[in-house]
Order: structure tokens, then C-alpha cells, then sequence
């Protein structure tokens, strides 16, 4: 702002311009070091020992495994790792529904006056996210390692972990999603005496559902990777597979899997597509 | 008494001074017209008469309650007798018209009754006869993102019109409309107060409105009220002294010239 009065034409500079500029070299200053932390030298992918490895087993991926026994196996997995996500992620729709209500700033009665409980409401409000950072604070794998190892479940502990952590992002994002929605419909319905529930169904859902829907089915596909990444700690379904394909070094089975992974996120984002076109 | 403010003012949280020392006492059953240039702290006055907003100094009594006292659920049950309609009407543009007339009564309804009218709408009737008050009886199951701007404003009034309240307050409800709608969805609201005896107080920026349907006319400016008489008492030079000065980068323009304060006498 001050670097207005100092230029020659103070009307016709945009005041904002060099604190962007600040903010640019900031990002990059800071950027820097980390791409050191995280050794990012993408010249080593390129040294000729490496690519000659990654050559022999990438050439062993052609043509992908037909043998009709392992494609029995590959859908039973299929199969597995599809129910894995989709229980996972109706367990953290449970979760995450009452929590992103809770917290969700724009469905708030006392925020109106503002009334006498605001402070509560506040409260509450901050307590539900804390409980959204705890449940998403640990990766999904943790859990699922967790429960594999101490309670020596297979697929369940997936829908466990994922119904954990997805529930703490679900919630989190849905409530975000919530309150970047115009809140006034929703505000003139508790306004006009309307319920919670009511004013988050009649003012909010009609505009956010689409973007919900959208990103839970989003989520729906992320949940199916991470279903696989759980299998390789012994979660069941495709990342078991998977597993015993690499380790093995069958390079058809492992392109047959990765086919099928493919198939799996078209399915999710033909899925989202067809949602969202029912709901716009 | 309907509607009482005692030395009520508010002051925003940004420190601008919204409304400061307003008495007002409106009856059961009264009509009254709020006029006064923009910014004068109209809406204001409206909000904090709707329990929207909680004055900063003084105190507000809606229906003979002091809302800011009540708990949570009296205040939701005098929130579901008072209907306001919004200068821009709050009503999401996927909302069907008839669930966004219907959800004029969610005060009054349960959680079961609420869902079940937002997945099935279930007074359908109650609705269209909401809607044909104000000329929309064949746009009930259109989007309201299909209806024009001043089609949106008349849902928001059959909503109020359905919602039953016993103080309907409006901020602008008919800004969007043309002269002759206007007029009639005014017509509308004022049959409503009548029939229902409800107290009807609406800021209007057409003086000629607020005098023809209003038998009572409070001038608001600079976050107070400059004067509060009949309708018939409203003279050109109060008016004039009313909006003085609000032009804005031209404030050396005469007043007089500008029509919407000449409307009401050149029709008259």
C-alpha cells in the first residue's frame, strides 16, 4: 500500500503489485532448499546402468498376462480392492457427515445477532476440526499396517484405515466446500426459524451438491489406490497381487494389473461425469 | 405492540456506525413505509427489527419479546412469526420455485415434515396459491435459475405470502419490478397484513409506493429517523430535505430535477 505514494503517477499504479511480486520470490526462495531435501536429481534416473535395468524389466511388461487362471485371480482382486474402497468410503461418509455439519460456520444459529451462544457454537465448531486433523493426521497405510499386524485383519483393516482418514478429509473438505457456498439462503432460512438440517438442505445442497458429489466420487478413486498401496502391507485385493507380481519380476502380470488400474479411474471419472451432469 | 425500539442503535464491527438512538413503536396490524437515501441505514433498521442483527445499544422487542433474551428455541419460534423479504432474494437458483415457496414455512415444521417436503414437495397447492398471488401460478415447478430477476423477487414475496407470519417485513421487495407489478405485489402484501392483521413495515425507494400503500411513513437518514407521520403529512419539502445531498459527485445537482422524488406529485 505504501508503495503508492512513493511512485511518480500514484493513481495509475497498481498498489498491489509489488507485494505480489514479493510474495512470488518468497514461494521460489522457499522452494529451493526443498527440492534439495527431497534429493531431486532427476539426472539419476538417467544413468545409463539405471535406464538399462529399467529397460529390461519394462520390455518384460509386453505382451500383459492372459493366462485364464490369473485373470480369475486378477478380478477375484478386482473385486476385492473395488468393495475395500467403496466400504471404506461409505464408512467415512458416516464419519464425516455429522462432523462437517458441526462445523460448518454458515449453518450456525448463533452466528445471527449474534446471538448468546456464540461462543459455544465457536467451541464446538473449533473441536470438530480438531478431530478432523486427528482422524486425517495419520496416513491410511499406518492404520492399515497397524491393523494387519496386531489384529492380523485382511481387507477389513483397509476399510478401517480408509474409513479413518477418509473420514477426517471427507469432513474436512465438505465442510470447506459448505462454507465457500453463499451462505445467505441458508442464513435467511435460520432467519426465518428453520432447523440445521433444514436450512442445509433447502440453502446449501441445492448449489454444493454437485462439487460433493463430485469430490466424493473423487475420493471414491483415490480410495481405490490407496486400497491397492494397503494391499501391499498385506490389506488384500489388487496391491497383494501386485506384490507377488513384482517381487516375482512377471512383468506381463504387472502391466495386466496396471491395465486394470486404468480401467478402474476411467470408471471413477465416467461415474463422476454421469453424477454431475444429473445434478447440474 | 408489534414492533418496539427503545434508543436501539448499532454500531458494525468495522466501527461504522449502522443506527444510533431509534424509537419506534409500530401496532398490531399497522402499515409503515421506511424512505430515506441509500445508505441512510434502512436495511439495518430491518434486520435489527427481524432479529437478524442484535443492537449494539438500547433494545429491540419484536411480537413482545425481547429476542436476545429468549432461549434457542423460543428465538426459533418467534424467528418462524416474523417473514422478511430480502432486497436480493436468498433463494439458490437449482431450488425449484415451489421448494423454495414451500420452505417459507420450515419454522414451523419438524425435521420429518422438512425432509420429506424437500424430497417430495407436499403442499404443492399451498404453493401454487402462494405463487398465483403474485402472478407466478404457472412457474411452480420451473428452476428459480429460469425465472428473470423480478420473477426471483416474487418468490421470495409468495414465500413470505406462505410463510403466514405475523410481522412480515420487507427490505426493497419490489426494487426489480416494473411500475405496474410493483403496485400489485405491493397490493398482494398490504391484502395479506389486512386479512391476517400482521404488521407490515418495508423500506421503499419509489416514494410514490411508499405513499400510496403506506398509511405511515418513517424518514430514515444518516442512521436516524428524520421524521415519522402520515402519509398525508409527507410534504415535498421534507422529501427534499430527505434525500438532500445524495447525488453522490454531483452534489450541486438540484434535487429537484431528480424524478424519483417528482414521481409522486407528478402523478398525483
Amino acid at each position: 500500500m505504501s508503495a503508492a505514494t512513493s511512485a511518480t503517477h500514484p493513481a495509475l499504479r497498481d498498489p498491489l503489485a509489488r507485494r505480489r511480486l514479493g510474495w512470488v520470490v518468497t514461494a521460489l526462495v522457499l522452494l529451493w532448499p526443498l527440492l534439495h531435501l527431497a534429493e531431486f536429481h532427476p539426472a539419476t534416473l538417467m544413468a545409463p546402468a539405471n535406464v538399462q535395468v529399467m529397460g529390461n524389466f519394462l520390455r518384460g511388461f509386453l505382451p500383459p498376462s492372459v493366462a485364464p487362471d490369473f485373470l480369475g485371480e486378477l478380478l477375484a482382486a478386482t473385486l476385492q480392492t473395488l468393495a475395500i474402497a467403496t466400504a471404506g468410503i461409505a464408512l467415512a461418509f458416516v464419519v464425516a457427515l455429522p462432523l462437517a455439519f458441526c462445523a460448518t460456520r454458515s449453518l450456525s444459529v448463533s452466528a445471527i445477532g449474534p446471538a448468546n451462544g456464540r461462543w459455544r457454537g465457536r467451541v464446538l465448531r473449533q473441536g470438530m476440526r480438531t478431530v478432523m486433523v486427528l482422524l486425517r493426521s495419520i496416513p491410511e497405510i499406518v492404520w492399515a499396517l497397524l491393523f494387519v499386524r496386531a489384529s492380523g485383519l485382511g481387507p477389513a483393516a483397509g476399510v478401517l484405515a480408509l474409513a479413518i482418514t477418509y473420514g477426517g478429509m471427507l469432513a474436512k473438505v465438505y465442510s470447506e466446500i459448505l462454507e465457500a457456498t453463499d451462505a445467505r439462503p441458508a442464513r435467511a432460512l435460520l432467519q426465518a426459524g428453520s432447523g440445521r438440517v433444514a436450512a442445509l438442505c433447502f440453502g446449501l445442497l441445492p448449489v454444493a451438491a454437485e462439487e460433493l458429489v463430485s469430490y466424493t466420487v473423487y475420493r471414491w478413486e483415490c480410495a481405490i489406490r490407496a486400497a491397492v498401496v494397503m494391499g501391499f502391507v498385506g490389506a488384500g485385493g489388487l496391491g497383494q497381487l501386485m506384490d507377488q507380481a513384482l517381487k516375482g519380476f512377471v512383468g506381463g502380470e504387472v502391466s495386466s494389473i496396471s491395465l486394470v488400474f486404468l480401467a478402474l479411474v476411467m470408471l471413477a471419472d465416467a461415474i463422476s461425469l454421469v453424477l454431475r451432469k444429473v445434478l447440474a | 405492540m408489534s414492533l418496539r425500539f427503545d434508543r436501539a442503535g448499532l454500531v458494525h464491527p468495522n466501527g461504522r456506525l449502522g443506527l444510533s438512538a431509534i424509537d419506534l413503536s409500530v401496532a398490531a396490524g399497522e402499515r409503515v413505509a421506511l424512505i430515506g437515501p441509500s445508505g441512510a441505514g434502512k436495511t439495518t433498521l430491518l434486520r435489527l427489527a427481524a432479529a437478524g442483527l442484535r443492537p449494539t445499544a438500547g433494545r429491540v422487542e419484536l411480537l413482545g419479546d425481547d429476542p436476545w433474551t429468549l432461549r434457542a428455541g423460543a428465538l426459533k419460534a418467534l424467528r418462524a412469526r416474523v417473514g422478511f423479504v430480502h432486497q436480493a432474494p436468498p433463494i439458490p437458483p437449482r431450488l425449484r420455485v415451489v421448494t423454495a415457496v414451500l420452505a417459507g414455512r420450515l419454522g414451523h415444521w419438524g425435521l420429518g415434515h422438512a425432509l420429506r417436503s424437500w424430497l417430495l414437495p407436499d403442499d404443492i397447492a399451498g404453493a401454487r396459491d402462494a405463487l398465483a398471488r403474485v402472478g407466478l401460478g404457472d412457474r411452480v415447478f420451473d428452476r428459480c435459475d429460469q425465472l428473470s430477476g423480478g420473477q426471483l423477487q416474487r418468490v421470495a414475496v409468495a414465500r413470505t405470502l406462505y410463510q403466514a407470519p405475523a410481522l412480515v417485513l420487507a427490505d426493497e421487495p419490489v426494487s426489480a419490478l416494473d411500475a405496474t407489478t410493483a403496485d400489485a405485489v405491493l397490493r398482494e402484501l398490504v391484502d395479506y397484513s389486512n386479512a391476517a392483521g400482521a404488521t407490515f413495515v418495508a423500506s421503499l425507494h419509489a416514494v410514490d409506493l411508499a405513499l400510496r400503500w403506506f398509511p405511515r411513513i418513517v424518514g430514515v437518514r444518516d442512521g436516524a429517523i428524520a421524521f415519522d407521520l402520515p402519509a398525508a403529512a409527507v410534504t415535498p419539502e421534507r422529501l427534499v430535505a430527505l434525500y438532500a445531498g445524495d447525488v453522490g459527485p454531483a452534489p450541486e445537482r438540484p434535487v429537484e430535477s431528480r424524478h424519483w422524488v417528482t414521481l409522486p406529485f407528478e402523478s398525483a
